[in-house]
């Protein structure tokens, strides 16, 4: 057992893949020397070389659209686009490209690149520092989305999603890199595609992923002295959604709530809910529930809190749905 | 560079065709053979005929691809017309292993590196989006975006590097990228052009600049002559007569044996016009004369060959009716193919979505494959009548 942090943990799972494949390369702004704004790439670029831990120029399009072009001659690019709001630019080369080269080449050409993006709210950044994207992703067929929550899953998924064969949008919650816990290195990872349950409960579903999971279990924990208790799933694969644990859950609590930092209208809340609703209308107690951002730019960080859900939100739309 | 420099160089010479030390020639619009000193090709009689051989069939190609979209055949077809010289040169001029990343025009380029003329139709009837493997072609599917492909060319070129395959010109490998005059204001295009610099790729940026993005001249996408642009990078520009075969073979081999050799990218500008329409929905009488095309036609890439062929006495009547038997069958072997063409099968849209399917769509796939199956007429056939 070693204790990890998250973004040690994805430092961790990054050398291994890189150790275990030649083919794998990381790229993307100040990744080489400096080891990246969070250090996620940290110690890297002296182990490996600058020809596989590669600093590019500041310039997100082109970072994956070379990207692109290293997959086509054999390669396993790992880009990294340093904050969630400058994905944008590169967002042509990943849906109009990326997503659908693949499918375009009846399945000739595979395109093996994981992009990891660190992403959400909550340490007081400037704008564009602190969005949720995942929705623009989720919704492009082609690509898969993931976020992890945890040390171990960012120990595992990082190495899970780079051996993959497809395009993998990987989100790393940027608020929680410093939270530890202890990593059983040695195990066996379960599959990248299913969601957890990571607390058990009975009174309703709590579903989340990425920065919210935390948000979540403290919700479940103050509920309990309550005595509400509430099932938290950390769905972790964004798309392909894994939908048989999320209907397991709510068959047992008959009552959901979906949490994400991300704005309510066309969030994945609504996709959750609208396919929750169809499977088990009949056997829900309450109608499916969002705690979300607001439709609203990201404010301003003195009052991020405000707009983030937190504790006491979660809180208040569970006791909504308990009501019904 | 100083401020007169500058003030010589944004004169409007960024649509003069004129022929002289900025435009690299080695043909005349008369079929004359001139020398250039930086670029000498020496070339067979049997190497001569090839040449004009591509560029006759490669035409032929594309007028009976116009033709069948105006009989409703194709839905589109993006004519190159008047082009041929510029991607027959620059085609021929690769190797085998050099990997090509083509616009969605290059069907010149296509026709040298063998791919199949009824797989470009494919993709504008609406059969496909691209239907060969570019692996085994080292020709890319084509891309539709502007532009887009400059980076995907650039990053190949960068994985020939992280292989080592650059450095020795019998074994170096390098990459083309095909663009237009309009995409050289695109974003991703100068970025390729910052990658590949700061990476000394074993890259050649091949610019068509056709002077038309659609209804746009060129002095609407630059203020300086295309091939200026890469000095800003820090890499070699050439602008050559792109309606001249053996000169933009020569340049284009030169520019692909320094990238092969580590010398990094080379911008090569092939100075050419486009004389049909941006595309079969595109209608040039709206936004340009009859006589700058009238003036174009006198720089015919094709009859320039021609007449140099005659000159040269390297041809007889034979080789002309022979080659007009080919170019006539194989339009005939287009059109048959073209007409015959299956649509591919509506549930075929749910494969290779992924490498390793998802629930989802095997979910859709399944629905959809009982929804169809549910029309009493065995109506399986998708949403055309």
């Amino acid at each position: 057992m070693t204790t990890l942090t998250i973004a040690k943990a994805l430092n961790e799972g990054l050398r291994k893949t890189m150790e275990e494949d030649s083919k794998v390369v990381i790229m993307g702004e100040d990744v080489g020397k400096l080891g990246g704004v969070f250090r996620v790439t940290d110690g890297l670029a002296k182990d490996f070389g600058d020809d596989r831990v590669m600093d590019t120029p500041l310039a997100e399009s082109g970072i994956i659209g070379t990207a692109i072009g290293l997959a086509l001659r054999g390669y396993r690019p790992v880009c990294e686009i340093q904050f969630d709001g400058f994905v944008y630019p590169a967002y042509d080369q990943i849906v109009s490209q990326l997503a659908k080269m693949h499918a375009r080449s009846k399945g000739t050409v595979k395109m093996p690149i994981t992009i990891r993006i660190p992403f959400g709210g909550g340490i007081g950044a400037v704008e564009h520092h602190s969005e949720s994207p995942e929705a623009y992703f989720a919704h492009t067929a082609g690509l898969k989305v993931v976020a992890c929550a945890s040390p171990v899953d960012a120990y595992f998924m990082i190495q899970q999603a780079i051996n993959s064969d497809d395009p993998v949008i990987f989100f790393e919650p940027k608020r929680r890199y410093w939270e530890k816990a202890d990593v059983d290195v040695t195990a066996t990872p379960e599959s990248l595609w299913k969601a957890r349950v990571v607390r058990p409960g009975t009174d309703a579903t709590l579903v989340a992923y990425g920065p919210m999971v935390k948000t979540c279990l403290d919700a479940a924990s103050a509920a309990e002295e309550d005595g509400r208790s509430l099932e938290v799933v950390d769905l972790r694969s964004l798309s392909p959604l894994d939908y048989e644990t999320v209907f397991a859950s709510v068959r047992k609590t008959k009552r959901l709530v979906v949490v994400h930092e991300a704005p309510s209208f066309v969030g994945l809340g609504t996709e959750i809910a609208a396919r929750v609703q169809e499977e088990l209308y009949y056997e829900m107690e309450a109608p499916v529930l969002r705690v979300t951002g607001f439709d609203t730019p990201y404010p301003p960080s003195r009052i991020e809190e405000e707009y983030l859900p937190d504790l006491d939100r979660v809180l208040h739309v569970v006791d909504r749905s308990l009501g019904f | 560079m100083s401020l007169t420099d500058l003030a010589v160089e944004t004169t409007p010479v960024a649509t003069s065709s004129a022929a002289g030390p900025e435009l690299v020639q080695l043909l005349t619009p008369e079929g004359e053979r001139v020398s250039h000193p930086d670029y000498d090709i020496n070339l067979t009689d049997e190497e001569y005929r090839g040449f004009y051989r591509d560029l006759v069939l490669v035409r032929r190609i594309d007028i009976e691809a116009t033709a069948l979209q105006r009989q409703g055949e194709l839905g589109i077809w993006a004519a190159l017309l008047g082009q041929e010289a510029a991607q027959v040169g620059s085609g021929r001029a690769l190797r085998a292993k050099d990997f090509a990343f083509p616009t969605y025009r290059e069907h010149g380029v296509a026709w040298c590196r063998g791919v199949d003329p009824l797989k470009l139709l494919g993709l504008f009837r609406g059969a496909s989006n691209g239907g060969w493997d570019p692996q085994e072609k080292r020709f890319q599917l084509y891309t539709i975006v502007i532009g887009s492909q400059t980076l995907h060319a650039t990053g190949y070129a960068m994985g020939i590097q992280k292989d080592g395959a650059v450095g020795d010109l019998e074994t170096g490998e390098a990459t083309i990228a095909y663009f237009g005059d309009g995409a050289s204001s695109q974003g991703d295009v100068n970025e390729a052009f910052v990658f590949a610099s700061v990476y000394n790729a074993p890259i050649v940026f091949f610019c068509q600049n056709n002077q038309w993005g659609i209804s746009t001249p060129t002095a609407n996408q630059t203020r300086i002559p295309l091939y200026q642009r890469a000095r800003g990078f820090g890499f070699p520009g050439v602008r050559v007569d792109g309606n001249d075969v053996l000169a933009t073979y020569a340049v284009t081999r030169k520019a692909l044996d320094d990238a092969r050799t580590g010398q990094g990218p080379t911008l090569v500008e092939a100075f050419t016009y486009r004389m049909g329409a941006h595309t079969t929905s595109d209608d040039p009488t709206r936004y340009r004369l009859a006589t700058d095309l009238e003036a174009w036609k006198l720089k015919d890439p094709l009859e320039r060959m021609k007449a140099f062929l005659y000159k040269q006495q390297i041809v007889n009547a034979d080789f002309f009716s022979e080659l007009d038997h080919d170019a006539d069958e194989l339009a005939a072997r287009i059109r048959k193919g073209c007409l015959e063409m299956e649509d591919p099968s509506p549930l075929s849209m749910f494969e290779h979505v992924y490498d390793e399917m998802t629930p989802l769509v095997r979910e859709q796939q399944e629905a959809f494959s009982t929804y169809l199956a549910g029309f009493a007429d065995g109506h399986t056939t998708g949403g055309h009548a």
